[in-house]
């Protein structure tokens, strides 16, 4: 067992020094740059927290879709080809939940932010 | 140390120009190299924008038009009476700074979100997408006879060239799955009219000052095809940063480029522009995987580029709301 404090709590102390101490008083394109990977950090931190659930959460749905057993990328394998070839589509019972659920958990790692995920967030609320 | 190369290569083409000052890299251009600097004339100074190749360093291969035939659709663009910069010189062995072209600076904004929010902007905002669709039309118009050499392109094609690129990365997304088998399903067939497409028509490529557009840029990916490709990839969700209810870059309706593309005397399809969109949304999500796996096989490896990586995802959610919209 790794100790104290935990990886959230160090990429977090990291990501806050950075945009309260050094982000002003950086200029021009490393300002760009040191913002993005702040943002890099806070998506760590996102995903450190939200995505063991997520995934668990999907590969669930995955089993249940497709009635197969196996890893989220070979279950992601599957309904992909079982899509691509028309075996699975917008009408299959549970295709839509599934996919609208899965990417609405990516996005709240990735862009939380993004308009399109806070007005669906919305209007599912 | 350009400086000295740029004032030499002005001295040949902008009579009595005495060297150059204030050269500056721009950011922003991925795969091509854009430099600002002054023309020093004892009349005043003159603001040029050198577009070149840097070393070794291409777009997307098979895709690019050439620097020489971007040069020729800008110039050919500006004689039309279009927004398009004057081109001023075409890069020759003997300048010495590779392959390109030296064009007039215009003055204005490209940064979207400024565009989108700035006080300075507020009266060009709701007139911007009527006039881009005069200019678009205006692109589409251009006489066939005076283009350069330029690859074909059509739906059937672009559909094969983005499923192939996306299963290169080998990583599943049953969204984009989804989108695939969408496009292949509603591929609207051969366009009863084929012109020159200018193949990223949206912000970052579109100098806007308080008076509307005054410039477009980047012919980069201009190629033959559907005119309607264009009118679909502006609306792309991606390019609305935020103002997700006004589907023209942020600032416009559908309605209203239509209308502006009528105007100038063409017929917009609004079901071709719709499936168009939808090609665009996924264009810009396997973009978005491609930067990844550039950041991760080098030469650029980048935190910017990594990120890019994750805003695949935001393609998908807007592929969703295209083609499964919920509670239907």
């Amino acid at each position: 067992m790794q100790d104290e404090p935990t990886t959230t709590e160090l990429i977090k102390a990291v990501a806050d020094f950075l945009r309260s101490e050094i982000t002003p008083a950086i200029k021009g394109h490393n300002a760009f740059k040191l913002r993005v990977g702040i943002n890099a950090l806070d998506l760590v931190t996102r995903q450190l927290a939200l995505a063991d659930a997520a995934d668990a959460t999907e590969a669930a749905r995955l089993k249940q879709l497709l009635g197969a057993d196996g890893t989220l990328m070979e279950l992601n394998r599957a309904l992909s080809e079982k899509i691509a070839s028309g075996e699975v589509d917008l009408n299959t019972p549970g295709l839509r939940e599934h996919l609208w659920q899965t990417t609405m958990d990516k996005l709240a790692v990735d862009q939380p932010n993004y308009a399109s995920y806070k007005r669906e967030l919305e209007q599912k609320g | 140390m350009i400086e000295a190369e740029l004032g030499r290569c002005v001295a040949s083409f902008h009579p009595g120009a005495t060297g150059v000052t204030g050269a500056a890299k721009l950011s922003g251009g991925a795969s091509q190299e854009t430099w600002t600097f002054d023309i020093v004339h004892p009349n005043g100074n003159v603001g040029a924008i050198l577009r070149r190749a840097p070393p070794g360093y291409g777009a997307a291969p098979g895709r690019a038009a050439g620097l020489d035939a971007e040069a020729t659709l800008m110039q050919l663009a500006h004689d039309a009476g279009l927004p398009s910069p004057k081109v001023m010189h075409v890069l020759t062995p003997d300048d010495g700074l590779g392959r390109g072209f030296i064009m007039a600076r215009v003055e204005g904004e490209t940064i979207a979100r400024k565009i989108l929010r700035d006080e300075e902007f507020a009266a060009a905002r709701p007139l911007l997408a009527r006039q881009l669709g005069r200019v678009i039309a205006g692109i589409h118009g251009l006489p066939r006879e005076k283009l350069p050499q330029l690859r074909s392109m059509s739906a059937t094609r672009e559909i094969e060239d983005l499923a192939r690129e996306y299963h290169s990365f080998n990583w599943p997304r049953p969204v984009f799955e989804l989108a695939l088998r969408w496009l292949r399903d509603h591929d609207p067939g051969p366009s009863s009219e084929v012109t020159l497409v200018h193949g990223d028509f949206r912000h970052g490529n579109l100098i806007i000052g308080p008076d509307g557009v005054r410039a477009v840029l980047d012919w980069e990916l201009a190629h033959f095809g559907d005119p309607m490709e264009d009118l679909g990839w502006i609306c792309v969700n991606s390019w609305r940063f935020g103002e997700i209810d006004k589907p023209v870059g942020g600032f416009g309706t559908r309605e209203d480029l239509f209308a502006g593309y009528a105007e100038a005397g063409r017929k917009p399809d609004a079901d071709r522009v719709m499936f168009w969109e939808v090609m665009g949304t996924l264009r810009w999500g396997v973009m978005c995987c491609g930067m990844m796996q550039r950041f991760r096989a080098g030469p650029d490896h980048s935190m910017e580029r990594a990120m890019i990586g994750r805003r695949a995802s935001e393609t998908e959610i807007d592929l969703l709301r295209l083609l499964a919209p919920r509670g239907k």
